[in-house]
């Protein structure tokens, strides 16, 4: 009989472990990684993955919005499903015929400081647990500030500048949206806020600014409220979002 | 050239592939007619607004040109594979070939016809250590740290170290630009590296303005980074041209730090680049890619990487399409004598996991790449992507029969963490290299 510390070489410096996240001192069975390092890095990928492939839970996002008294919209990009979202990003920046009609509805004679959205991007696991709370804290302050809101966009399948084309329609001088991050190994659930001030189609990404990590172990919601509204009410100021203001505003800081 | 190209997710996104099979075979059989002469006279960007352009005809060696002259694509493709070509033959006439003769013929090529001519290629290059020989498979050790913290960095290259990798390059992705973050990383690098002696190199994968900022601020600079692209344009959203590579290759240059050889830049390119930043001017993504390594070679760099599944799946889409574009990407680079390594990796919303990661690591290995990266268990928790691992790399060279660099090989002897087999050795947790870090 064979124990297992007779086939894994284990590493003397496992104890450095404790000083960082990286996948260190794994030991090694001849040259290759032993079975449980290797399963649970295929874990983490599977999470990852499954995350990339979940959806937005529209009937919790639409209890919550209620009970802040938030009228919103259901949209969808012209992605029709993961697969063609992923290998088009432009069809992800861009409404179907059906959301702008749904849009359209709307007394187009009314107009918005902050139209706010709410996509899945990247991992609608980081919306289902980040967007509402981050929501729940900022909505407070920007009526706080008296900033008028527009309904609330829902998108399905949408990309960041997906948030140029529903600002403008809703008549917003900016547009933020908030949008699930590519998923790490590490986390699957990032939840990644982007402003941009007067929101039309055809904005690159040089014009607008981001908060990036947002979940409870990284920027925590408190955090990333007070700087969504710092760069908000920095953006209104300077009637613009973008490198400009990232450069001339170190004040945001942790 | 577009049409003619295996299918992918960012020429379609261009909408510049094939409507259908046939038609991109079609596009292939045209193309294997076409007079190599004719990419001379018919360029693919304009020479008066590309630099890029005028870089590939003016740098063109018409001279050892004049073997092929006489080629079509189609012939090119046999000659290169026929007993008639070898290292050296490929070697004299590196200068004879244009990005676009190379991307064009690799369109015709299958992937064994890829491997097998990228084999026949050795581009060596010398900075503390010896990359490139036939035989050898280097390694980058990418020790990133979400927060660029010294102490979790050191630790990652300690790991590294102990399993054998770091030859090619100790290099950093900075999670910030800030100059003095990037000083200090530079300056515990470089102290690691004095202290033990390794004979290998550090970079700091920072903008080439930082970094020769860096330099005359006295920084320890060895090599010095720089991402890279095949259009004019591509490099104006990079913030470089040709001029200012100029100018950091020759404050490269000034340092005087190889030991034994002064090969200083470092380059990474990818696929799908240009199109991210809309400046493919309706080139395929590889015939772009292919372009970079023209701005490359002129800096005789002493690493020239591709990130092939770094730039996501709306360019490169699943582990078939990776894996094809990193065969490519070597056999192109290596032709126009470029000592290219390759970064086996993948983003996790691409369709693709480490099963072909590993297949596409074997080939890379077959082919004859200079180096791959090594990260601490494939992944790299500062830019969330997954890479190849230390014990990947001892895999392939287990695997293939492949060495270090000569020198970095003695040294770890030296330092005891192989036995005269080069077979790893069970460190001990009193290796000075422990202590350096407990200190």
């Amino acid at each position: 009989m064979h124990k297992e510390n007779e086939i894994i070489k284990h590493d003397s410096w496992e104890v450095l472990k404790k000083h960082t996240a990286a996948r260190i001192a794994l030991g090694k069975t001849g040259v290759s990684i032993p079975s449980n390092q290797n399963l649970s890095f295929k874990l983490a990928h599977a999470l990852a993955r499954d995350a990339v492939y979940d959806l937005i839970d529209k009937k919790e996002l639409h209890h919550n919005l209620d009970e802040l008294q938030l009228p919103f919209l259901f949209l969808q990009s012209c992605a029709i499903d993961k697969k063609q979202y992923l290998q088009r990003p432009d069809f992800g920046r861009k409404l179907n015929q059906q959301s702008i009609d749904i849009i359209n509805k709307e007394d187009s004679n009314i107009s918005y400081d902050i139209c706010i959205n709410i996509a899945d991007g990247l991992s609608a696991d980081a919306v289902n647990k980040h967007a509402m709370p981050l929501i729940h804290l900022l909505i407070p302050m920007l009526r706080e500030i008296k900033y008028s809101i527009a309904p609330i966009c829902v998108i399905e399948q949408g990309r960041v500048a997906i948030s140029d084309e529903t600002g403008y329609l809703l008549n917003s001088k900016m547009s933020i949206i908030l949008i699930g991050e590519r998923p790490g190994l590490s986390a699957t659930d990032s939840l990644g806020v982007y402003l941009t001030y007067n929101p039309k189609v055809g904005n690159n990404d040089a014009l607008r600014n981001c908060i990036s990590n947002i979940r409870p172990e990284g920027l925590t919601y408190e955090i990333a409220a007070q700087k969504t509204i710092a760069l908000i009410n920095e953006a209104m100021r300077l009637k613009m979002t973008g490198v400009c203001l990232k450069d001339n505003n170190n004040f945001i800081t942790n | 050239m577009a049409k003619a190209t295996p299918f992918r997710s960012g020429d379609a996104l261009a909408g510049l592939c094939a409507e259908s099979y046939q038609e991109r075979i079609a596009a292939q059989i045209c193309l294997a007619d076409v007079p190599l002469t004719n990419f001379l006279n018919e360029v693919v960007i304009p020479y008066e607004s590309d630099e890029v352009t005028r870089l590939i005809i003016d740098g063109h060696d018409h001279i050892a040109f004049s073997e092929i002259s006489s080629f079509t694509v189609g012939m090119f493709r046999d000659w290169l594979l026929s007993d008639m070509v070898d290292t050296t033959k490929i070697q004299q006439l590196q200068f004879a070939f244009t990005p676009e003769m190379v991307a064009a013929v690799s369109k015709i090529m299958r992937n064994q016809d890829l491997i097998l001519v990228s084999k026949k290629c050795e581009v060596v290059t010398k900075f503390k250590n010896t990359i490139g020989l036939k035989g050898r498979l280097s390694t980058r050790l990418q020790p990133n740290h979400p927060t660029d913290d010294l102490k979790g960095i050191a630790i990652s290259i300690i790991d590294g170290l102990f399993y054998g990798s770091g030859d090619a390059v100790i290099g950093i992705n900075p999670a910030t630009d800030n100059p003095e973050k990037v000083y200090s990383i530079l300056s515990m690098l470089d102290d690691l590296i004095l202290a033990f002696d390794i004979p290998t190199q550090s970079c700091v994968l920072t903008h080439v303005t930082t970094t020769i900022d860096l330099i005359n601020k006295n920084a320890p600079v060895d090599l010095i980074f720089q991402s890279i692209g095949g259009t004019e344009k591509t490099n104006t959203s990079f913030g470089v041209s040709l001029r200012l590579l100029q100018e950091a290759y020759e404050a490269g240059l000034s340092l005087n730090r190889g030991t034994i050889g002064n090969n200083v830049m470092y380059f990474e390119t990818g696929q799908g680049s240009s199109l991210s930043a809309n400046a493919h001017e309706g080139v395929d993504q590889q015939t772009c890619e292919a372009r970079a390594y023209a701005v490359a070679r002129i800096f005789k760099p002493h690493l020239v990487n591709s990130v092939v599944g770094f730039i996501g799946p709306e360019y490169l889409y699943d582990g078939k399409q990776i894996t094809r574009a990193a065969l490519e990407d070597h056999f192109c680079g290596k032709l126009l004598g470029l000592p290219m390594g390759m970064d086996i990796c993948y983003t996790n919303h691409a369709e693709t996991d480490q099963d072909d990661m590993d297949n596409l690591l074997v080939l890379m290995g077959t082919a004859g790449c200079n180096y791959i990266m090594g990260v601490p268990g494939a992944d790299d928790i500062m830019l969330n992507y997954q890479s190849t691992s230390f014990h990947d790399a001892l895999f392939v060279r287990e695997l293939l029969g492949l060495n270090p660099a000569p020198e970095f090989e003695s040294w770890l002897y030296k330092q005891g963490l192989t036995d005269d087999q080069g077979k790893l050795i069970s460190s001990k947790s009193n290796h000075p290299l422990l202590k350096y870090i407990n200190a």
